[in-house]
């Protein structure tokens, strides 16, 4: 194929083949940076909680009226008593927070006393010895709290010190990446605890924290708060049934408490959903907008180039019937293409690297990966291809008897 | 001449209706992307109080001191309590008022009613004219509650709907967590978005409060923060222990109605944090802020990201559009060349033709405008799955979108027909004459 006469045709098309190298560089800075957001989007949402999550249930529950707070310790045992020898129940435990709720306690731990930057910072979670099994979490070294171990805490009165703390995975490896983390002691605030347990993975109550989404702390307390939240495990096939007998439950065993109308009783389904509300709308968001544009795109250049071919019928009807067969009138339609498409896609990485660094200065966002733009110069330049193969198919099936017509 | 062109343009357009199709979904789903993001992006970016906005500050006190390893300029978004009644008791603005929230359970008048949440925030008498708060019954408490921790209460339309049928309640008893509470005031509708005053805590754009309580019966009720606590270290245990901690958690702000105030307040704040540090509080002197309603809007990133990062693609995708629009505008305007050529050769001026072919693309945009009108209509009811839903609810069609997104189709596909139009009129009528 010769690309020489190819690029003499051009010159006399100089606003069009701008315009489709133009719009192939928009498209492709667009498309890259938009499956850039998906993607990242995408690793965010489907991070696993560590959590059975399709048996969970929360109950966010307030007590009614002023009451001392120890007395909030007896109506909680009271409660998690009726709830667990609810039927369909598993198990059941009381707690400040759960993963993925938007809200909770965070801490900063330290290996020593004196160290004035913290190790790392830490999700505090009220547990007790029902939560591993309650949650579903998965011991990986060490033990689980035991029934001993668990000590009321009042939020007026009491400072946060356990003696005996479980931590994740993440968190372990973060404190002592090369020995073993059980056995090891840490300063959480300013009190001296013991990591008796590692569980493989539990997430923190916040999405997108800078510190790390899964270095989560169990701490042995029942906190004596107006305010707790209930975790149930369900039975398989029994989360609905619950939902609904649960708060009645409740209600029958103590009236004197509100169980909020909205997010009151959710599925850990539920809370997972609103947690990445906006990751997951940005997704489809930017997902539409790319099926649309590459559409428009391809459009347009069926568009130009359908024009194109209408208008050189009579040059292409003498060039057949000089001796040039179908698939060079084909070919060079398609070469064409191609030629407008590497230069709209050189410009479109150009742009597509510059949108990128602008919006990670802007909006905190990550470098794009040069497979991204690789990989949509290539989409591209097959979308152009694709795109004008049913008008050079049009021009291939010209007659030579056009070379003869006048107009 | 004008129903001419209009005749010959659309003529025209049904001429190559796949082309003249394709113009007008271009258009049409570019105009209606950039509208709906757009929609959504004014209804979080709008001034809450703009006839006051430039008046109110949020004054901050960096009560953490250096060590924290965080950045210079990153100060607590919140004051302590110690710093916050400080900065009440000098009584330096104007109006001033400490806020935070609270989380209590409302038992209604009635053996059976079943006991109900209430959100409400804990705050002085000033705060309902400073932030110009409509009421509907009553007004809010004396100055006397403030001082003397009184049992006063003002409540919303909402929550005198529920207890009382909408009914002036003024001087009824309300009962929150086990004490009662007088009724001195019933404010109407009044839900500014965002929530600027309590920022910090979610995202400024959820449903309306149902109480407003003295700030100084809450302190001495022991009722805790049902917002955010953030704390370095807690020196003592119990409720005093916490309030004489360096925790932050109370919102303040003060209404300082002139430059010589502001200015004022500005050194104020600036010898309270040098006080600070000569009584031996601190051993670093404390930086200080104080923003007004915008900066302090900006300051704690109310537009969430994704709406800005949206309507930036958006409004790429409209431009791609109208780089597809121009070409097919050219591309339909030159095939009608030798036609152009016989119309200059009869007499018509460049001029003629610029309205001839700038109307047949206004007719283009209008119709893009139209179908772009419908799919942002789509794009209102897809919101809820794309932003929060606080944020999503507050997008909605006016008049204002309406003639908005009509207007930008039009003028998007005038800008985009001038260069096919330009070249449309310089086309040579001896030329195109000849080689027929």
């Amino acid at each position: 194929m010769q690309i020489k006469p190819i690029l003499t045709a051009l010159r006399h098309h100089k606003a069009g083949t701008v315009l489709i190298a133009v719009q192939i560089a928009l498209t492709l800075a667009i498309v890259c940076n938009a499956l850039f957001i998906i993607h990242q989007r995408v690793t965010q949402l489907s991070q696993p909680s560590g959590l059975d999550e399709a048996h969970l249930i929360r109950i966010q529950n307030q007590w009614v009226g002023k009451a001392d707070d120890k007395a909030y310790g007896s109506l909680m045992a009271t409660d998690l008593a009726t709830l667990r020898k609810l039927p369909g129940v598993a198990d059941a435990y009381a707690t400040n927070s759960v993963p993925l709720s938007g809200g909770g306690w965070s801490m900063s731990l330290r290996l020593k006393a004196d160290q004035s930057a913290p190790s790392a910072q830490t999700a505090i979670y009220f547990s007790d010895d029902h939560t591993l099994s309650t949650l579903g979490l998965k011991l990986v070294a060490g033990r689980n709290f035991r029934a001993d171990d668990i000590r009321p805490m009042s939020a007026k009165e009491d400072l946060l010190h356990p003696a005996v703390i479980i931590v994740t995975r993440a968190l372990a490896d973060k404190l002592f990446p090369t020995s073993r983390a059980v056995g090891q002691t840490v300063y959480l605030a300013n009190h001296l605890s013991t990591i008796i347990g590692v569980v493989e993975r539990m997430q923190t109550p916040w999405v997108g924290m800078s510190w790390g989404s899964a270095a989560s702390t169990l701490v042995p307390f029942r906190l004596l708060t107006g305010g707790t939240n209930y975790v149930i495990r369900t039975q398989p096939g029994q989360p609905d049934r619950v939902r609904r007998s649960a708060p009645d439950a409740l209600f029958a065993q103590n009236r004197m408490r509100v169980i909020p109308d909205q997010h009151g009783v959710e599925t850990f389904r539920q809370i997972r959903a609103d947690a990445y509300a906006s990751d997951r709308g940005m997704a489809i968001l930017m997902g539409v907008i790319c099926v649309v544009l590459l559409a428009i795109t391809a459009a347009g250049i069926v568009g130009l180039t359908s024009f194109w071919v209408g208008q050189r019928r009579k040059q292409i009807g003498v060039r057949r019937a000089l001796g040039a067969t179908r698939g060079d009138i084909l070919s060079y339609f398609l070469t064409e293409n191609l030629l407008i498409g590497m230069g709209g896609v050189l410009l479109g990485i150009a742009l597509a690297i510059g949108l990128n660094l602008w919006m990670v200065t802007r909006f905190e966002m990550q470098h794009l990966s040069l497979w991204y733009v690789l990989a949509g110069a290539v989409a591209l330049l097959l979308l152009g291809q694709g795109a004008v193969l049913a008008p050079a198919l049009r021009a291939s099936r010209v007659s030579p008897v056009e070379a003869t017509r006048s107009v | 001449m004008f129903a001419y062109y209009l005749q010959l343009g659309l003529r025209s357009l049904r001429r190559n209706p796949a082309l003249t199709a394709l113009m007008v979904i271009a258009i049409g789903f570019g105009v209606a992307a950039s509208m709906t993001t757009y929609a959504v992006f004014r209804a979080v970016s709008g001034d809450p109080i703009p006839w006051k906005s430039d008046q109110l500050f949020v004054p901050q006190i960096d009560s953490w001191g250096p060590a924290q390893g965080r950045q210079a300029g990153d100060l607590p978004d919140a004051l302590s309590y110690t710093d916050a009644m400080a900065l009440m008791r000098a009584h330096v603005g104007h109006r001033q008022t400490a806020i935070y929230p609270v989380g209590l359970s409302l038992i209604p008048p009635g053996q059976t009613a079943k006991p109900i949440a209430a959100h409400g925030y804990a705050t002085y008498t000033d705060f309902f004219s400073m932030f110009d708060v409509p009421f509907q019954y009553g007004s809010s408490w004396p100055v006397s509650d403030d001082t003397g921790r009184g049992n006063a209460v003002v409540i919303t339309r909402k929550l005198n709907q529920r207890l009382f049928g909408g009914a002036d309640s003024v001087g009824k008893v309300i009962n929150l967590d086990g004490s009662d509470y007088r009724v001195s005031g019933v404010i109407r509708d009044w839900n500014p978005k965002p929530r600027f005053f309590d920022v910090a805590n979610g995202s400024g754009f959820g449903g309306e409060a149902d109480f407003y309580m003295p700030f100084t019966r809450a302190i001495d009720l022991q009722i805790g923060t049902g917002g955010n606590n953030n704390c370095t270290k807690v020196a003592a245990a119990g409720w005093d222990g916490w309030l004489h901690s360096s925790c932050v958690w109370i919102a303040y702000w003060v209404e300082l109605p002139t430059a010589a105030a502001v200015t004022r307040y500005r050194n104020y704040l600036k010898g309270y944090a040098a006080d600070q540090r000569k009584s031996g509080r601190f051993d670093w002197t404390p930086a200080v802020r104080l923003s007004d309603v915008p900066q302090w809007l900006n300051l704690q990133h109310v537009v969430p990201p994704e709406t800005r990062v949206s309507m930036l693609i958006s409004l790429g995708f409209l431009v791609v559009c109208l780089v597809n629009t121009i070409g097919l505008l050219l591309a339909k305007f030159m095939r009608r060349a030798p036609e152009i050529g016989v119309r200059r050769a009869l007499g018509a001026s460049r001029r003629e033709i610029y309205k001839q072919f700038l109307l047949e693309a206004a007719a283009v945009g209008l119709v893009g405008g139209v179908l772009g009108l419908l799919l942002t209509g789509v794009g209102m009811l897809g919101v809820g799955l794309v932003f929060e839903a606080d944020v999503a609810r507050l997008a909605h069609m006016n008049l204002s979108l309406v003639m908005l997104t009509v207007l930008v189709a039009v003028v998007a596909t005038l800008l985009a027909a001038l260069y096919p139009t330009w070249r449309a009129a310089s086309v040579q009528p001896a030329w195109q004459l000849k080689s027929n």
